[in-house]
């Protein structure tokens, strides 16, 4: 019996999810008394790896290669299935991102096990097996069980966190038997924005709504992002309007993220909207309305024009710096 | 060439939820049903995709699993232009259960593509249209912001973090869409309406298939406790707040 967890890598490098999907994987083995094993898939080098004993890896196994540098969610969920066979896995994990929301259905169907997406904290139980889950885009929990003999998990990044738990690590090579019949999927063009940061992995995000009036108006909240480290989100309306790209639309029907602070500038805050916010650690609202809903979710709120307190902001944050 | 969209019926999204019988089932009285957000969009484009005459798109096809409950968003579907729909008769509970009936369906009436939305608004599981596609051995690209048809060549556009990717692929494919897939989501027309009493809408009964998850209880999120305002005048009680009170700096 084990339990397998999938540590993406992103061109050979770990990220801090990936140390959050070993920290939280090791506490579940250790609760289900049970052994982890770490799957890699993709050329990564030893020293990278080895990363991951940090957080409680006693044991990785690793498809080192090339040809799998390149995700494909068909390839990926055939050889951590297989793996998860030979290992006898309980309980499959990977983290809740693009990829895993790709894999993890596919190796549910695989295993024939249950699956449990963007799970945020260990099972309620082990026996019978109970975990809880966001519902209703941030509106409830739901208290899954789930009745097969293997699991599938999927977990929400920035909930569990990273627990630091060195221990020695075994590495394995492992060949998995594929057909190629499942390369199917060309990629034709890819476009990368370099040194942008992704507003899903950001611990700080600036986020702004229609309260900013025009699109001209950014300037103060790219100035206040750059200074704090932040990536730029905004709100559907802004959004659906072309003031900013569709990347940048954080909600229920954008994107879903977990900062550790989450800054609404010009943001009403309407249901939608705070369901793509609601599990950041913090967040701050600035807007001109006493009543603006944004208020009744925020930590910190300060009441005035986003064209006046954003400039101010961000010179108290470069002076706090220096 | 046939598209056929999976549709999840769920509570409108503004929709402040209620849960009886000691929270362990989710309380249905006055919720308003509409069609999942992304699956609307799904089934835009696929109407947008057929109407482009050069591309051989013949029908769209939209496809439930629900009790008869589900039926007003399937009308509402036919409403806004599908051809026809589907309901397997069964309770929509586990994300297994469900892609295993719409793929049984599948076998027996093979579509050239099948369109899920990214995640359904209520239970948020993200998993349908990958289970589908790894049942139907199809290829499935996950989100997906475009689908163009032109010149026999499939290309889909996709978010991937930090940028986008072109991918091209052959049918059958599995495409989980997202925001971005088209502009707006279609409103019925009147006539729209009218003409959607006379499409078929066919019950089918649901396949043997397992049921691997179940909810036993729900829960309401703690109350937050109340927003601490700032001077307007002097933010850097902000920044002193984030380092030594909320700690996130």
């Amino acid at each position: 019996m084990s339990v397998v967890a999938f540590a993406k890598n992103w061109n050979g490098k770990f990220k801090n999810s990936s140390y959050e999907l070993v920290s939280y994987t090791k506490e579940l083995a250790n609760q289900m008394q049970t052994n982890l094993v770490i799957v890699s898939i993709g050329e990564i080098t030893e020293e990278e790896l080895k990363k991951l004993a940090q957080f409680g890896a006693d044991r990785i196994v690793s498809v080192n290669d090339p040809q799998m540098n390149v995700l494909t969610s068909r390839v990926y969920a055939e050889v951590i299935a297989q793996i998860a066979k030979k290992e006898h896995a309980e309980l499959v994990v990977m983290t809740d991102n693009n990829s895993g929301k790709a894999i993890a259905p596919r190796v549910s169907v695989k295993l024939q096990a249950g699956m449990v997406t963007a799970v945020q904290e260990l099972p309620i139980s082990i026996e019978p097996f109970v975990v809880k889950k966001q519902v209703f885009s941030g509106k409830a929990f739901t208290h899954v069980q789930v009745n097969s003999a293997i699991r599938v998990l999927t977990l929400a990044k920035n909930c569990f966190g990273l627990v630091e738990n060195p221990v020695e690590c075994i590495l394995e090579i492992f060949q998995p038997e594929m057909n190629t019949d499942l390369f199917k999927i060309k990629i034709v063009s890819e476009e990368e924005q370099k040194n942008k940061i992704i507003l899903t992995d950001a611990d700080f995000v600036v986020s702004a709504g229609r309260g900013m009036r025009s699109p001209d108006n950014w300037g103060p909240v790219e100035d206040l992002a750059e200074v704090i480290g932040a990536a730029t989100a905004c709100s559907r309306p802004v959004s659906d309007e072309g003031w900013r790209g569709h990347e940048e639309h954080v909600g229920q029907t954008g994107k879903v993220i977990a900062p550790n602070l989450y800054i609404a500038a010009g943001i009403s805050g309407a249901i939608q909207h705070v369901a793509g916010i609601s599990r950041s650690k913090c967040i701050v609202a600035i807007n001109t309305d006493p009543e603006a809903p944004i208020f009744s979710v925020a930590n910190y709120g300060i009441l005035g024009d986003v064209m006046d307190v954003l400039p101010r902001l961000t010179e108290a944050f470069k002076n706090s710096n220096t | 060439m046939k598209i056929l969209v999976c549709i999840s019926n769920v509570p409108d999204t503004t929709t402040k939820v209620k849960f009886k019988e000691d929270n362990t089932l989710f309380d249905d009285s006055g919720i308003q049903w509409i069609i999942n957000p992304w699956d609307e969009l799904a089934l835009t484009r696929a109407l947008e995709l057929k109407e482009d005459v050069g591309n051989s798109v013949d029908e769209v096809c939209v496809i439930n699993v629900g009790g008869s409950l589900t039926e007003a968003t399937l009308r509402k579907s036919l409403a806004i232009g599908a051809d026809k729909a589907i309901r397997i008769d069964a309770c929509a509970s586990d994300a297994y259960h469900v892609a295993g009936q719409i793929a049984e369906y599948l076998k027996e009436n093979p579509y050239d593509i099948v369109f899920s939305g990214i995640e359904s608004s209520d239970y948020n599981g993200s998993s349908v249209g990958a289970m589908i596609a790894e049942f139907m051995n199809y290829p499935g690209i996950s989100s997906v912001t475009n689908v163009s048809l032109d010149d026999n060549d499939i290309l889909l556009s996709r978010a991937i973090p930090g940028g986008k990717q072109v991918v091209k692929t052959e049918t059958p494919f599995v495409a989980i869409v997202q925001k971005g897939i088209t502009k707006e989501p279609r409103i019925p027309s009147m006539r729209g309406i009218m003409m959607a009493r006379k499409k078929p809408l066919e019950v089918k009964s649901a396949g043997e298939l397992p049921v691997l998850t179940q909810t036993v209880k729900f829960e309401l999120p703690k109350e937050k406790g109340a927003c601490k305002m700032i001077d307007p005048e002097h933010v850097e009680q902000l920044v002193t707040l984030l380092k030594n009170e909320a700690k996130v700096l």
